[in-house]
């Protein structure tokens, strides 16, 4: 690599607590803050925003939280669109019952979902594996039962899907009607940037968990229960946690899905199919990674867009059957997934540091 | 290497070719938000199919006042993320997109807001938001056809002139069997003061989706003897429904089917137990219109027919595609006669949306009559045509047939309610209501 490592000595425990003890890193790290603050903002287009950039971050904290459950602390779970529903709901009716403010009311919110989460993880005590994505599974239908029977969380609207009006983004300072509130709602620079900001606190959050006390008892859990339990760590109290962070993060995804990409709150957006994405996320990410998690969230959300808008530039658009471009590129995805997978079973994370590894010692060869 | 560059080449070649066609002539664009694979491909298939064919009718017909329509698909799978994307996708191409027809509710909502701020109009056909109604303050916002009140009330009437005269539903009985979600929900409050108004008494039953078992709803409508089910279903569940009512011995012709509740899908699958099922459709099946004659002979005799299996011409989702390609490029005719015939803006089509009057003569010309009900959109009316008709499964020749007339909805009592749920919006989202009124139509908005 361009920087080396070797004779590099820490003088404090300080500096050798760093989350990033190498000062390049730091740098790398924030240069692309930077750009991501600064230069995005201010050159990126309104489809990057909205279109690419949002969902890609909402659907990493997503994907975040379920490795946190099934990377970190090996506890599979299938519930996760389930309780992004309820982080979204529980924003929209804080806000609407308790006029909240914004920051409080996804903090709250994925506070909700935790609570929620640990009621399905209580199984988790018992069972593992596959027997547990049944349970997490009831989450899921849960979800999607409680808030179709029970208008009351939709604000009794008729049509099921409800707009998330103006005054619902109140975010600091007052009304709606402040020029702050204006400025960071109704343009997607604002939308993005909170979504960023929300994003790095939770990714550091995570990072600092992981690499903790906290961190340690969920992978001594994942890598065998009973030996973490002679260690003396207490395997209930470890799994309830995970499983509380992780819908935690969840719930904050889904309530960043609701305010800051959609704009409108549908129960039927959080189904079982984004479950299962969220999932193949994980996979092709990496399990107990948090690069990991948004490299797969961004291939796993942007590759299809990216293929048909390939299709489209190559052909140009509407030459050829947009069934048969679609169906084509679902090919093209599943087969990158599979031989990924087989060459690569870490998937991107690994693939990632397998490179950062050549790269280490380049140009020599090991 | 060799063949790489030869491909390179002969694919800029053809992109080349492609454009330089393209900018020969003044075009209009209209992106195509369709649904071609995935679980609801069978709607979306017919749908934006129909849509093309009729476009196509009108390009090789030398296109709308002159200027001809181009398009380009995007595929959503009917998922709010896709088409939210698309939206964002295609708005801006080719000079700017003129309107966008997703045929989602979940995808038209979420557009409502974005549609108002980019002056685009979000157009869902027969369905949609049905306090959108109100174009004062959904300006953007266009369901031509019906809203789901319209329709119940639609039903209601149907039946009433089944018994003879609405009088005759003194102290009748009828139970609304609906699907377990929002979209199932949506009618049992207009129901109940539909039923209020004109004396008969409503029971809503839920069927939870899918809706594959229906035996406990049944025995409870065994024990209620309705006079008449009204089936608010969708999927699999109508089908099921039919055959559960005929073990049960309830007269299937006593079952009415809304709108989802109203193709082939739905009643192929129940076999002989959906004959004599009636349902309310907005357009009827059947190739029997002159302007699908068109499409056949000028279209697929061309050979640029949307549809791969031709069987599916006529069927209730393509026939809706035909109707909205029918309403789409009035709006764009009648915006012309005002700007001229050029290319317009997003918001020169919004003014020919607000006022698109379909008369009968107008109808008749376009060899729609029969296909196409009589529309007259306005300002406060962003639905405009109220009407729908009736058409009964004949399962032995496997067709349906139209056994009634247009029926006009109860538009008085749906007002209030559509009133009541744009008000709130409008506060909620500080919204001013334009000035409108039924004689004015607030001509210059947003031009």
């Amino acid at each position: 690599m361009y920087y080396r490592e070797a004779g590099r000595l820490v003088k404090s425990f300080a500096s050798d607590r760093r989350m990033l003890p190498l000062m390049e890193d730091r740098w790398i790290v924030i240069a692309f803050l930077a750009f991501m603050y600064i230069v995005v903002t201010a050159t990126a287009s309104d489809y990057l925003f909205s279109a690419i950039l949002i969902p890609m971050m909402v659907l990493g904290v997503a994907t975040l939280g379920l490795n946190i459950a099934t990377g970190y602390t090996g506890q599979l779970s299938l519930g996760t669109a389930g309780f992004m529903c309820f982080g979204a709901f529980a924003a929209f009716n804080l806000v609407l019952r308790l006029e909240m403010y914004l920051p409080f009311a996804f903090f709250f919110a994925g506070v909700i979902a935790g609570l929620v989460g640990i009621v399905f993880g209580l199984p988790a005590l018992r069972i593992k594996g596959f027997y547990l994505i049944v349970s997490t599974l009831a989450a899921q239908f849960f979800a999607e039962w409680v808030f179709n029977a029970y208008p009351w969380f939709l604000d009794n609207n008729s049509s099921g899907v409800v707009a998330l009006p103006p005054h619902h983004y109140k975010v600091f300072l007052g009304q709606e009607s402040t020029p702050f509130n204006a400025v960071f709602w109704h343009s997607y620079q604002g939308r993005y940037l909170i979504t960023l900001t929300i994003t790095l606190l939770l990714v550091l959050a995570c990072k600092n968990m992981v690499r903790s006390a906290t961190g340690r008892n969920w992978m001594a859990v994942r890598d065998m229960d009973i030996a973490a339990n002679v260690i003396g760590i207490s395997v209930a109290k470890t799994k309830l946690m995970a499983f509380f962070i992780s819908t935690f993060y969840c719930g904050v995804a889904g309530a960043m899905y609701a305010y800051c990409y959609i704009g409108n709150l549908d129960f039927m957006i959080f189904n079982l199919r984004r479950s299962f994405l969220i999932m193949f996320m994980v996979i092709v990410g990496g399990l107990g990674s948090i690069l990991g998690s948004f490299l797969g969230a961004i291939f796993v959300y942007g590759w299809p867009i990216l293929i048909t808008r390939m299709g489209d530039w190559i052909f140009g658009g509407g030459t050829l059957d947009t069934a048969f471009v679609e169906n084509n590129s679902k090919i093209v995805v599943g087969t990158i997934i599979i031989v990924l997978l087989i060459r690569e079973p870490g998937g991107f994370a690994a693939l990632w540091l397998t490179t950062k590894k050549k790269l280490r010692s380049w140009p020599f060869a090991n | 290497m060799k063949t790489r560059v030869m491909v390179l080449a002969s694919a800029l070649v053809a992109m080349l070719g492609m454009s330089s066609i393209v900018s020969a002539e003044e075009t209009m664009y209209v992106p195509i938000p369709s649904y071609r694979v995935g679980p609801y491909a069978a709607g979306g298939t017919g749908y934006f199919g129909g849509i093309l064919d009729y476009y196509n009718l009108l390009n090789a017909r030398g296109g709308i006042g002159g200027v001809k329509l181009i398009w380009s698909e995007c595929e959503t799978e009917y998922s709010v993320e896709r088409g939210v994307e698309c939206y964002k996708r295609l708005k801006d191409r080719e000079g700017g997109a003129v309107f966008f027809d997703p045929l989602s509710v979940g995808i038209s909502t979420a557009l409502i807001e974005t549609g108002r701020a980019d002056k685009m109009p979000i157009i869902a056909v027969n369905h949609g938001k049905t306090a959108g109604q109100r174009g004062d303050i959904f300006p953007y916002y266009f369901m031509p056809g019906i809203n789901t009140y319209d329709e119940h009330s639609i039903m209601v009437h149907y039946i009433g002139g089944l018994e003879g005269g609405m009088e005759n539903l003194k102290g009748k009985k009828i139970a609304m069997l609906f699907h377990g979600s929002p979209y199932g929900r949506e009618a049992i409050a207009f129901m109940d003061s539909m039923c209020e108004k004109h004396g008969c008494s409503h029971e809503a039953i839920e069927v939870p989706h899918p809706g594959n078992e229906q035996q406990s709803q049944w025995l409870k409508i065994r024990k209620s003897k309705p006079d008449y089910v009204l089936l608010r279903g969708w999927g699999v569940m109508n089908p099921v429904a039919m055959q559960t009512a005929k073990r049960m011995g309830f007269p299937v012709s006593r079952l009415i089917g809304n709108i989802w509740s109203n193709s082939d899908e739905d009643v192929i699958p129940a076999g002989g137990a959906a004959n004599g099922y009636q349902a309310i459709t907005t357009h009827p099946a059947g190739t029997d219109f002159k302007v699908v004659q068109d499409i056949i002979a000028d279209v697929y005799g061309a050979g640029k027919g949307d549809l791969q299996d031709k069987s599916r011409l006529g069927s209730v989702y393509w026939n809706l595609g035909v109707l909205a390609g029918v309403v789409h490029t009035e709006a764009l005719r009648i915006a012309q006669e005002r700007f001229g015939n050029r290319a317009l803006s997003s918001s020169e089509t919004r003014w020919g949306f607000e006022n698109l009057v379909l008369t009968a003569e107008r109808i008749e010309e376009l060899g729609a009559t029969g296909l196409v009900p009589e529309l007259n959109l306005n300002c406060m009316d962003h639905v405009g045509g109220h009407l729908a008709k009736f058409q009964q499964w004949d399962a032995n020749a496997r067709q349906w047939n139209i056994v009634s007339d247009w029926i006009e909805g109860d538009v008085e009592l749906s007002q209030s309610i559509i009133d009541a749920g744009a008000e709130k919006y409008a506060a909620d989202n500080n919204i001013e209501p334009r000035p409108c009124s039924a004689d004015s139509n607030d001509d210059d908005f947003d031009l």
